[in-house]
C-alpha cells in the first residue's frame, strides 16, 4: 500500500516508516510566528533556559496590527524586537512588510517537502508549495523554541478533485468556498487535505494559496497542493534553501476522495457567522453592507488587487459604504503600485491601508459598529470578529466585493466581467 | 474531585467568540483575561462562572484561530474541564498544553443539560450526571504526561531540567 504525501514527509522527518494515527517526534525546518511572539516571549522565559535552541529555523513576522496602534501593541513589538537581537534570530521581518503568510512566502521560506510550524492558524497556507504546515498554540511554541522537537499525529488524508473549468467571475475563493459548504467546518479535523484535479493544476501560486489557505476552516491540520512546475519557477530566485519535492504514492490510502465538477459553479459567499454557511450569489444578491475589506491572507494578493480594479476603473463605489483595500504585502503592493491599480482604487473612493492583516482580527483599522455589515475577501466570519458582537461579516471573492462595492449591495460579478 | 455547575452550548463554538481577537494582544493579565471569557457567546458567564464549573458543548468546540487565550481564559475562570463531542485540533492541543482537561463523550453531551451540577473523575475516566454516568476517551499517552505536569511549560521545564 502506497503513502500519502504526509505520512511520508512526517516519515523522513521521524526518520522512520509511519502510518496515518502514529505519533512522531520531530524537528521542524521552520517555525513562525507573528505579534503573538511577545506572549510566546513570556511562555519561553518560564523554560529557565536563556537561548533558543536554532534561531536560524525562526522566522518572525510583525503583521497583525501594523503600526501599533495604542501603547500596548507598540510595548508587544519592541519586546519582540529587543529578543530578535538577543537572540540573533536572522529571519524577522518588522512593520512594514505585510502579512505572515505572505511574507513567509515570498521571502522563500514556503517550500516543497518542508515541515513548517506556525503559531497561527491559517499556517496550513503553505501546502500550496508542497509543504507540511500546521498551526500549533503558543505554548508549543515556546517549547519549539527551547527544544527543537514536537509530537505531531501522522494525520489521514482526504483527497479533494477538483476539476473543470471556472466561468468568468468564478475564483479559487467560490471553489473553496462551496467546498467548505457542502463539507462542513470540521469535514477535516485533525486531517490533511489535498486538493488535486485539473483546476488546482490550472491555479496560479496565488489561488492555491487561497484553497491551501482555507483549509483551515474546515478544520484540516494541513492543505496540500501537489508542486509542479509552475511553483518551481515561482520559487525560482526565492527559495532560501534546496528542496526536494514530496508527492504521495498513486495507490496511496485515503480516508475519502471527493470529487467537485465546478464548471457550473456560481459565486458563492459565506454568510454570518460560521464559514460553512454558504449561498450562491443569487440566493444573498441585493443584501446591503456597510465596510468592504479587500486583502487578508486569502485574497490580497496582486492577482486578487487586478481583478478588484479591472472591476472598479473608471468607476465610483457606492456612497453609502467604505470600501477597505489592505494589499498582503509590500511586495503585492509595490507591484500594485506600478501597474497603476492603486491609482485605480484611489480614484474610485477606496481607502488604501499599509499592508498588514487590517482589521481581519478586529483589532484596528476599520472596526465594525453594532449593526453594521461587512463584506470581505477573509477567511473567516466569526461573530465579533471584525469588531462589535452584532455586527456581520459576509465573505466572497475579491471580484464579487468590488462588484458589491459599486451597487452598494451584494452583487453579482459576473455582470462587471 | 468535586461537583461543577454545566454551561451547556451547541456546535463550532469558535475562539472569536470565546476570547475576541481585539484583546488577543492587548489583555494578558489572568484577571481581565477570565473577564472576557466567551464573551461574545454568553455575555453571562464571565461574571457567573464559579471555579470548577464545566463546560458542555457540541461538535467542533475551539474552532478557528490558534490563539492559546481560549483556552487560558477558561482555565483562569477555573472551568475544571470541557466536555464536546468534538475538539477542533489546535484548541484540542491548547488546552493540554495549559492543563486543561477536554473531554470526548457524545453520550455525556447528549445527556447533561445547562445548569445541571456533574461530577468528573479523571481518574476513573467516568462522568457522572443527573441521567446516568458516562465515559470518556482515553488520552493518548503523548499528552498524558503533559497533563500531569499542569501544561507544555511546566512539562518541558523539566526535562530540560533533567537533560542538564
Ligand atoms: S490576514 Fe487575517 S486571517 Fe490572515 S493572518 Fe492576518 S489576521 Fe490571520
Amino acid at each position: 500500500m502506497g503513502k500519502t504525501f504526509s505520512e511520508k514527509i512526517l516519515g523522513l522527518k521521524a526518520g522512520r516508516e509511519v502510518q496515518a494515527g502514529d505519533v512522531v517526534t520531530v524537528s521542524p525546518d521552520y517555525i513562525l510566528s507573528h505579534d503573538n511572539s511577545a506572549a510566546i516571549i513570556k511562555e519561553f522565559q518560564k523554560l529557565g533556559i536563556k537561548n533558543v535552541k536554532a534561531p536560524q529555523k525562526l522566522v518572525i513576522i510583525l503583521d497583525h496590527v501594523v503600526p501599533a496602534s495604542s501603547e500596548k501593541y507598540a510595548l508587544n513589538h519592541k519586546v519582540i524586537r529587543e529578543f530578535v537581537v538577543g537572540q540573533k534570530i536572522p529571519n524577522f521581518f518588522d512593520v512594514p512588510n505585510g502579512i505572515c503568510h505572505q511574507v513567509f512566502s515570498e521571502n522563500g521560506f514556503a517550500l516543497p517537502g518542508k515541515l513548517i510550524l506556525g503559531a497561527d492558524s491559517h499556517t496550513t497556507s503553505y501546502g500550496a508549495f508542497g509543504a507540511f504546515s500546521a498551526g500549533i498554540g503558543r505554548s508549543e511554541v515556546a517549547s519549539l523554541w527551547a527544544t527543537d522537537e514536537i509530537w505531531l499525529k501522522v494525520p489521514e488524508t482526504i483527497k479533494i478533485e477538483i476539476n473543470g473549468s471556472l466561468s468568468p467571475g468564478v475564483y479559487a475563493k467560490d471553489v473553496i468556498l462551496k467546498i467548505i459548504g457542502e463539507e462542513g467546518a470540521d469535514r477535516a479535523n485533525y486531517k490533511a487535505v489535498e486538493f488535486a484535479g485539473e483546476t488546482v493544476k490550472s491555479f496560479s501560486l496565488a489561488s492555491r494559496l487561497v484553497l491551501t489557505n482555507m483549509a483551515a476552516e474546515m478544520g484540516a491540520k494541513n492543505g496540500y497542493c501537489e508542486p509542479d512546475e509552475k511553483t518551481v519557477q515561482w520559487l525560482e530566485n526565492r527559495a532560501r534553501n534546496d528542496f526536494s519535492e514530496v508527492v504521495s504514492d498513486p495507490d496511496a490510502n485515503y480516508e475519502a476522495v471527493l470529487k467537485y465538477d465546478i464548471s457550473s459553479l456560481e459565486p458563492q459567499v459565506a454568510c454570518p457567522h460560521t464559514v460553512d454557511n454558504v449561498q450562491s450569489i443569487s440566493e444573498v444578491e441585493g443584501t446591503g453592507f456597510h465596510q468592504a475589506l479587500i486583502g487578508t491572507c486569502t485574497n490580497g494578493r496582486l492577482e486578487d488587487l487586478e481583478l478588484a480594479a479591472e472591476i472598479l476603473k473608471g468607476k465610483k463605489v457606492h456612497s453609502q459604504v467604505r470600501v477597505l483595500i489592505i494589499p498582503a504585502s509590500r511586495e503585492e503592493y509595490i507591484q500594485a503600485l506600478k501597474k497603476g491599480i492603486i491609482e485605480i482604487f484611489a480614484e474610485a473612493g477606496c481607502i488604501v491601508l499599509n499592508p498588514g492583516c487590517g482589521p481581519c482580527l478586529g483589532a484596528h483599522q476599520g472596526i465594525l459598529a453594532p449593526g453594521e455589515v461587512a463584506l470581505s475577501t477573509a477567511n473567516r466570519n466569526f461573530r465579533g470578529r471584525m469588531g462589535s458582537r452584532d455586527s456581520e461579516i459576509y465573505l466572497a471573492s475579491p471580484a464579487t466585493v468590488a462588484a458589491s462595492s459599486i451597487e452598494g449591495k451584494i452583487a453579482d460579478p459576473r455582470k462587471f466581467v | 474531585m468535586k461537583k461543577g455547575r454545566v454551561w451547556k452550548y451547541g456546535d463550532d463554538v469558535n475562539t472569536d467568540v470565546i476570547f475576541p481577537g481585539k484583546y488577543t494582544y492587548s489583555v494578558l493579565e489572568p484577571e481581565e483575561m477570565t473577564r472576557h471569557a466567551l464573551e461574545d457567546l454568553d455575555p453571562d458567564f464571565a461574571q457567573k462562572v464559579k471555579p470548577g464549573d464545566v463546560i458542555v458543548a457540541g461538535r467542533n468546540f475551539g474552532c478557528g484561530s490558534s490563539r492559546e487565550q481560549a483556552a487560558t481564559c477558561l482555565k483562569y475562570a477555573g472551568v475544571q474541564a470541557v466536555i464536546a463531542r468534538s475538539f477542533a485540533r489546535i484548541f484540542f492541543r491548547n488546552a493540554i498544553n495549559q492543563g486543561l482537561p477536554v473531554l470526548q463523550s457524545g453520550d455525556a453531551v447528549d445527556s447533561i443539560e445547562n445548569g445541571e451540577e456533574i461530577e468528573v473523575d479523571f481518574a476513573s475516566g467516568k462522568i457522572k450526571a443527573e441521567k446516568g454516568v458516562f465515559a470518556f476517551s482515553p488520552f493518548p499517552e503523548s499528552v498524558l504526561g503533559i497533563l500531569q505536569e499542569g501544561g507544555l511549560i511546566p512539562y518541558t521545564r523539566k526535562k530540560l531540567e533533567g537533560n542538564r
